[in-house]
């Protein structure tokens, strides 16, 4: 039982900390997208 | 104690852990080398004629942070050997048992492929170019050839130190100039006195691993001259940004003072022969760079509002 929350536990964790990092790469390239195709991109 | 609070200890213990390795992951990147090469990355986007979006500024920014920390992470698994014997390296993640060699070399490989992809997809090919020549120049002209074999390993091998502004400039320009060669310089030159005051009261530490650095090989009076040789050379270097009209004059009187201190405390390494005087080098080096390269982004963004 103890064993099983804490595999949750720590699957829960590295779960947040690689869908964090998905989430801030899917909003950057959103705005390198915008950026690029609005010709934004100065010299 | 009860089945309950040691399954409740496990966890906490576990969790611990988990944190514990996100940590080691971030310390394969050398966040504090990191952070110089962000800051000079920096400078050499702001005082680069042109402008760059802000998103790809910062993209920028992050692709240099980010292939930095990774070449800092190959450097490991390869240095994982000396890394272990130097009393300074022990406590990093490889030779503490926390990640393995092979965990960090595929950790720096993939992220050094990322951060050159993104920055030449988002930014220009020219800053991608320079941003994989940096990566494989420390990997495997540093790391790999230099730094086990020669004394001058850290003059050739700072080149890597020095690129950042170049790319920073280049991410804005798209080219390489004479301007952005000058802050190549600046950090290249500044590089031997700065290790080589640090190697003369760690070079038991560096002779332990069967490093070949200077005071190793050839002695600390031969370095302690070096060190004087390069500091200056600093100077004609530091002042130079000035001199071809892309700093002012608050830049130039500035570079002229922290320069001549640096070669003022560099003397005093030469001439009293003892450890707090380059330790005292050592801690101004660090002050030296940062203040330097400071001035030059205060001058550029005060001339920006302007």
């Amino acid at each position: 039982m103890a064993r099983d929350d804490d595999r949750h536990k720590r699957q829960r964790i590295r779960n947040l900390a690689v869908g964090g990092i998905l989430i801030a790469l899917v909003i950057l390239f959103y705005l390198i997208t915008v950026v690029k195709m609005s010709g934004g991109a100065g010299a | 104690m009860s089945d309950a609070s040691l399954g409740k200890e496990t966890i906490e213990t576990r969790v611990n852990t988990d944190l514990t390795r996100v940590s080691d992951y971030f310390a394969l990147l050398k966040p504090r080398v990191m952070s110089l090469v962000v800051f000079t990355g920096l400078v050499g986007l702001v005082v680069a004629p042109g402008s760059l979006h802000p998103v790809l500024a910062i993209t920028a920014l992050l692709c240099i942070a980010v292939g930095a920390g990774a070449s800092g992470a190959i450097n490991m698994w390869f240095d994982a050997d000396i890394d272990a014997v130097m009393e300074r390296t022990q406590e990093r993640p490889i030779p503490a048992g926390h990640v393995s060699a092979n965990e960090a070399l595929a950790f720096g490989t993939v992220l050094s492929i990322a951060s050159v992809v993104l920055m030449g997809l988002a930014v220009n090919y020219v800053a991608a170019a320079l941003l994989a020549f940096t990566i494989a120049f420390y990997v495997f002209v540093y790391t790999m050839w230099l730094k086990r074999r020669t004394p001058q390993n850290i003059v050739i091998g700072g080149a890597a130190g020095a690129f950042p502004p170049m790319i920073g400039w280049a991410a804005v320009t798209g080219d390489v100039s004479a301007e952005s060669l000058v802050l190549f310089a600046i950090i290249f030159m500044w590089t031997p006195p700065h290790f080589w005051a640090l190697s003369l009261w760690r070079d038991i530490d560096y002779a332990k691993a069967g490093v070949p650095m200077l005071p190793v090989v050839a002695g600390r009076d031969v370095t302690r001259r070096q060190i004087v040789l390069y500091s200056a050379l600093l100077f004609p270097v530091a002042v130079m940004p000035y001199v071809l009209g892309y700093a002012g004059v608050f830049y130039g009187i500035g570079a002229a003072i922290l320069s001549g201190l640096f070669l003022v405390l560099a003397l005093r390494v030469w001439r009293q022969k003892d450890e707090e005087s380059a330790k005292q080098l050592f801690a101004y080096s660090l002050l030296y760079l940062f203040l330097i390269f400071a001035t030059l982004l205060g001058e550029s963004l005060v001339r920006t509002v302007i």
